[in-house]
C-alpha cells in the first residue's frame, strides 16, 4: 500500500513537472477556469439578489451545497485525466503499454496526471465553500467540519465512479458517451442548488442511479440541522457519503470487466 | 526461459462498416462480422537462452503471437506456457519477467529526461536501488547513453530513443524479452548498436530473445533459429539456412556504370532491369559467390557503385506459400 | 467577394457534416436547459413579483440560449491557431486576397455551421416539449431573425479579433482563455441579463456582449417592444463595425510583426 502510494507521487511530480514547462499558458488556464466557474456563482447570488430567497433557502445555504460539490468535483477532475484520455489511449494501441507492467490498469491510469490547471474550479468552489461556512446561522462544530469532508470525500468518490464508467464504455465502443459528460458537469451544477427545489423524477434519479443526494445532499442537510431532528435523515446525511465510496467500487469492478473484454478480444 | 506453445487459436471478429448514411442506419441494427483467423494452430518452443527470429509478412499473425506470450491477450484455444506460468491468467506476476520493445512506440515519458523514465519504471517493477544502479550502469556504458539520459525524450533522435527503450525494457532484469520491430527507421550506425547489444544480452546474460521483423538482415545478423508464420500457421521452424534453402537462391546485384552506354555480360548472373547507368542483375550466391562475381564484374566494367541485395521477405515467403500449396 | 463566399460555403459544408456530434451534444444541452428552467421555476415560486420577465419568457430564453450556444463555443479558429503556431500563416499572407475577410469568412462558417446544426433540432424540441413559446408577434419574429443575422456578424468579428490577437502569442493565449469567461456570462448564457441587479445594467448595455444573445432573445419574447429594435440592431451593427475595424487595425500591426520577425 505505502510502496503504492509513493508509486504514485512520483508519478505525479514527474506529470507536473512536465506541466510546469507551459508555464505561461498555465497561468491564463487557471485564471480562465476560475472565471468560467466564477460565474456560476455570479449568477446564483444574482438571482438571490433580485428574488431574495429559494423555496426557504439562504444564499449562504446554497453556498454550502455548491462549494461543497464544486470543491469535491475540481479534485476529481483534476485527478481522473488518465481515464478521461483513455479512449484515445485505446485507439492508439497505448493500453497494451499499461498491461505490459506489473501494475493494475486502473492505477496506471488514476496515477497518469495530475492537472493543476484545475485549481482554477477548486480555488473558486472553496472561496465559495469558505463564504458559506463563515455566512451561514447555524453553529458549524468540528463534528459538522468532519463531515463536510467526509461528505466531499464521498463526491469525490461518486464523480470518479461517473469517470471510470465512462472509460470503461471505451472498451466497446468508439462513440465517446455523451451521456457521462451530462452527468458529471450536469450532476456538479445540479448539486449546486438543495436537491428539494427540482422535480420529483429528477430527485429519484440523482438520489437512486447517480448518488448525489447521498454525498451531498443529505449531509448538507445534516449540516444544517435542516432535517427533522432525531429522523431518517438526520442520522442518514452523517454517514450516505459513504455510498459514494461504494459506487466508486462498484465502477472499478465494471471496469475490470471492461479490462477483460479487451484483452479477450484483441484492441 | 522456457516457452511452450501449443495450438494456440485466436480469431477476431471485426465489424464491418457500410457506407452511406443507410449503410450506417442498418449497421446499428445489424452488425456484419468478418472473422479472421489470425493464429490457426500455431506450436513452437523455445528453450531458454535462444535467439529466435519470429517473420512472416503483415498481417501473418507475428504480433498476435507476440500479445498472447505478453499475456495481454487471450487465445480461444491452445496451450501456453512462459517459465511454467500461463501469461495471461496472472499477468502481473508474468509482466514482471518479461521486457517488451516495439519499435514503432516509445515506453517513455515523452517530455521527460530518459533518466527519469528509468526511475519511474524502476519504482514499478520494485526494483532494489543497488540492483537499479548497477544494471542501469551496464547499459548506459553497453548502450553509449550518457549523453542522453538528462535529454527528454521527445527531443532524442529515432537511434538515441531505441537505445533508451532497450535500457528501459532491461532495467528489471528480465529473462525474456520480445522485440518488435526494433530497428525499424534507424540508420546504419543504430541498427549496428542494436544488434550488438541484442546479441552481448543474449549470449552473455541468457536472455531469452524473441525478435519480431521484417528486416532480413537483422534476422541473418543474429539468429541461429527461424519461425516463419504466414496465415496464422507456422511455415517454418529451424535454421536460417534451411529457409533460403527451401527456395532457389537468389541474390541481386545492383551496379552503376561509368559508361552510361555501357552494358554488362556475365554467364553466371542475369540482368533483370535497366535504368540508365544503373543495372540489376541476379544470381545464385549457391553457384557464384558474391565476392566473385562483383570482382569480376569490376574487373570488366568500370563502375560508379555497387549494392548486393537479399530478395525481400515477402518474396522467399511467398514462393516457400506458393510450394506449400503446390 | 465571391473568393469569401466560396470560402465560407466550403467551410459551412465541411462542417455540416458533424451530423453525430451534433445529436450527440443535444442531450447534454436539455439536460442543461431542463435544470435551469427548475431553477427558475424555484425562484419564481418563491417571489413572482421580483422577476423581470414572467415565467413563460424566461423559459422561452433558456431555449433560445440553448439552441445558439454554439455562436459562442469558440476560443479562436483552431485552423489559423495550427498556422500561427507552425509558422505556416506566412502562406496565408501570400494569397492574393484580403486576409482579414479571408478570416472572418472562415470563422463565420465555423460559428454558423454548428450553430445551425444544434438549433434546428434544439428549437423543434424545446417547442414542441420543453415549453419554448412561439414569438411574441409575426412582427417580434422578423425582428429577431434580422436581429440574429447580425448578431452572427458580431460574434464573427469578435471571433477574429480573438484569432488575430494569437499574433501577439501571450496576449493571444491571454484573450482565448480569458475573453469566453467574459462573453458567456455579459451576453446573458448564464442568467438574462435583465437580472442582474439595476446597478450593473448601464454597463451591461453599454458592452457588445448582449447583443450576442440578449437582444435577440429580448425581442423574440417580447421583452423589448417595437419601438426599441431599432436601438438594439443599431447597437449590435454599430458594436460589429467597430470590432471589423479594431481586427483590421490589429491584423495590419500583426503582420507587419510577422514579417518583421520573419513568421
Amino acid at each position: 500500500m505505502r510502496d503504492a502510494a509513493r508509486l504514485y507521487v512520483r508519478y505525479i511530480s514527474a506529470s507536473m513537472r512536465s506541466q510546469m514547462q507551459y508555464r505561461a499558458s498555465f497561468v491564463f488556464q487557471t485564471i480562465g477556469q476560475f472565471l468560467i466557474c466564477g460565474i456560476d456563482f455570479v449568477a446564483i447570488w444574482a438571482l438571490f439578489a433580485r428574488f431574495g430567497g429559494l423555496k426557504g433557502w439562504s444564499l449562504p445555504e446554497v453556498a454550502l451545497f455548491y462549494g461543497m460539490v464544486h470543491t469535491a468535483f475540481a479534485v476529481t477532475d483534476a485527478a481522473s485525466r488518465g481515464f478521461d484520455h483513455f479512449p484515445h489511449m485505446v485507439k492508439h494501441g497505448e493500453f497494451d503499454r499499461m498491461l505490459l507492467r506489473p501494475r493494475s490498469t486502473a492505477f496506471q491510469l488514476a496515477a497518469y496526471t495530475l492537472e493543476l490547471r484545475r485549481v482554477g474550479r477548486f480555488g473558486q468552489g472553496f472561496a465559495v465553500l469558505v463564504y458559506a461556512l463563515c455566512a451561514v446561522e447555524v453553529e458549524i462544530t468540528a463534528a459538522k467540519l468532519a463531515l463536510i469532508l467526509f461528505a466531499m470525500a464521498g463526491s469525490f468518490c461518486m464523480f470518479y465512479g461517473l469517470l471510470v464508467l465512462q472509460a470503461t464504455a471505451a472498451f466497446w465502443t468508439t462513440e465517446s458517451l455523451e451521456l457521462m459528460n451530462t452527468v458529471t458537469y450536469g450532476g456538479t451544477e445540479t448539486g449546486s442548488y438543495p436537491l428539494s427545489i427540482y422535480h420529483d423524477w429528477f430527485r429519484k434519479f440523482f438520489t437512486f442511479v447517480v448518488p448525489l443526494a447521498c454525498v451531498n445532499y443529505y449531509p448538507a442537510l445534516a449540516v444544517l440541522d435542516r432535517a427533522e431532528p432525531g429522523g431518517f435523515v438526520a442520522t442518514f446525511g452523517w454517514y450516505s457519503p459513504a455510498v459514494g465510496l461504494a459506487f466508486l467500487l462498484v465502477s472499478l469492478r465494471v471496469w475490470k470487466l471492461g479490462v477483460r473484454h479487451y484483452r479477450s478480444t484483441g484492441s | 526461459m522456457h516457452i511452450v506453445v501449443e495450438d494456440l487459436v485466436k480469431t477476431f471478429r471485426i465489424a464491418e462498416r457500410r457506407s452511406g448514411l443507410l449503410g450506417a442506419l442498418a449497421g446499428v441494427v445489424r452488425r456484419r462480422h468478418r472473422t479472421v483467423r489470425a493464429l490457426d494452430g500455431v506450436s513452437f518452443e523455445i528453450g531458454a537462452g535462444e535467439l529466435v527470429g519470429y517473420i512472416g509478412p503483415n498481417g501473418a499473425g507475428k504480433s498476435t503471437t507476440v500479445k498472447v506470450l505478453a499475456g495481454i491477450l487471450v487465445p480461444d484455444s491452445g496451450r501456453c506456457e512462459v517459465a511454467g506460468r500461463v501469461p495471461w491468467k496472472r499477468r502481473i506476476e508474468h509482466v514482471r519477467d518479461i521486457g517488451v520493445v516495439f519499435g514503432q512506440r516509445t515506453q517513455l515519458w515523452w517530455d521527460l529526461p530518459a533518466v527519469e523514465s528509468f526511475e519511474l519504471l524502476r519504482d514499478i517493477y520494485r526494483v532494489p536501488a543497488g540492483d537499479y544502479r548497477r544494471t542501469l550502469d551496464e547499459l548506459v556504458g553497453l548502450l553509449d547513453l550518457a549523453p542522453l539520459l538528462d535529454t527528454p525524450v521527445r527531443q532524442l533522435s529515432l537511434g538515441q530513443r531505441m537505445r533508451c527503450d532497450l535500457a528501459a525494457a532491461l532495467l528489471h532484469s528480465p529473462r525474456l524479452l520480445y522485440l518488435d520491430e526494433p530497428t525499424i527507421g534507424l540508420d546504419a550506425v543504430s541498427k549496428l548498436a542494436v544488434r550488438d547489444f541484442i546479441r552481448e544480452r543474449n549470449r552473455s546474460r541468457g536472455v531469452t530473445v524473441l525478435l519480431t521483423t521484417h528486416d532480413m538482415d537483422d534476422i541473418e545478423a543474429l539468429c541461429r533459429r527461424v519461425i516463419l508464420i504466414h496465415e496464422g500457421g507456422i511455415l517454418h521452424d529451424g535454421p536460417l539456412d534451411a529457409l533460403r534453402a527451401r527456395v532457389r537462391p537468389e541474390r541481386r546485384l545492383i551496379v552503376d556504370l561509368a559508361d552510361a552506354n555501357g552494358g554488362i555480360d556475365d554467364r553466371e548472373a542475369e540482368v533483370v532491369a535497366r535504368e540508365g547507368r544503373r543495372v540489376t542483375l541476379r544470381f545464385d550466391p549457391a553457384r557464384t559467390p558474391a565476392a566473385e562475381l562483383i570482382a569480376r564484374i569490376a574487373s570488366r566494367h568500370a563502375l560508379r557503385d555497387l549494392f548486393v541485395e537479399n530478395p525481400p521477405i515477402e518474396e522467399v515467403i511467398a514462393r516457400i506459400y506458393a510450394e506449400a500449396r503446390a | 467577394m465571391r473568393a469569401y463566399a466560396a470560402v465560407f460555403g466550403a467551410r459551412f459544408r465541411a462542417l455540416l457534416q458533424y451530423r453525430a456530434a451534433a445529436a450527440a451534444g443535444l442531450g447534454t444541452q436539455v439536460f442543461w436547459g431542463l435544470i435551469r428552467v427548475m431553477i427558475f421555476g424555484a425562484f419564481y415560486a418563491t417571489a413572482p413579483q421580483a422577476a423581470p420577465m414572467s415565467f413563460p419568457q424566461v423559459v422561452t430564453y433558456v431555449w433560445l440560449g440553448q439552441g445558439m450556444i454554439r455562436l459562442l463555443i469558440w476560443r479562436s479558429d483552431p485552423a489559423v491557431e495550427g498556422m500561427i503556431r507552425t509558422g505556416t500563416v506566412a502562406y496565408e499572407l501570400v494569397r492574393p486576397v484580403d486576409l482579414y475577410w479571408l478570416w472572418f469568412s472562415r470563422s463565420a462558417a465555423n460559428l454558423t455551421a454548428p450553430t445551425l446544426l444544434r438549433a434546428v433540432p434544439m428549437y423543434a424540441l424545446a417547442g414542441l416539449v420543453l415549453g419554448m413559446e412561439p414569438p411574441a408577434s409575426p412582427a417580434a419574429g422578423a425582428a429577431w431573425a434580422a436581429s440574429v443575422a447580425v448578431a452572427v456578424l458580431l460574434a464573427t468579428s469578435m471571433c477574429t479579433l480573438a484569432s488575430i490577437s494569437l499574433l501577439w502569442t501571450i496576449s493571444g493565449e491571454g484573450v482565448s482563455r480569458l475573453l469566453p469567461a467574459a462573453v458567456w456570462c455579459l451576453s446573458g448564457m448564464v442568467i438574462p441579463l435583465p437580472f442582474f441587479p439595476d446597478w450593473a445594467q448601464p454597463v451591461l448595455r453599454a458592452l457588445p456582449f448582449r447583443g450576442m444573445m440578449d437582444l435577440p432573445f429580448r425581442i423574440y419574447i417580447g421583452h423589448l417592444g417595437a419601438g426599441d429594435w431599432a436601438g438594439a440592431l443599431g447597437h449590435q451593427a454599430a458594436w460589429a463595425a467597430g470590432l471589423v475595424l479594431l481586427g483590421r487595425w490589429a491584423l495590419c500591426r500583426g503582420q507587419r510583426r510577422l514579417v518583421v520577425q520573419g513568421g
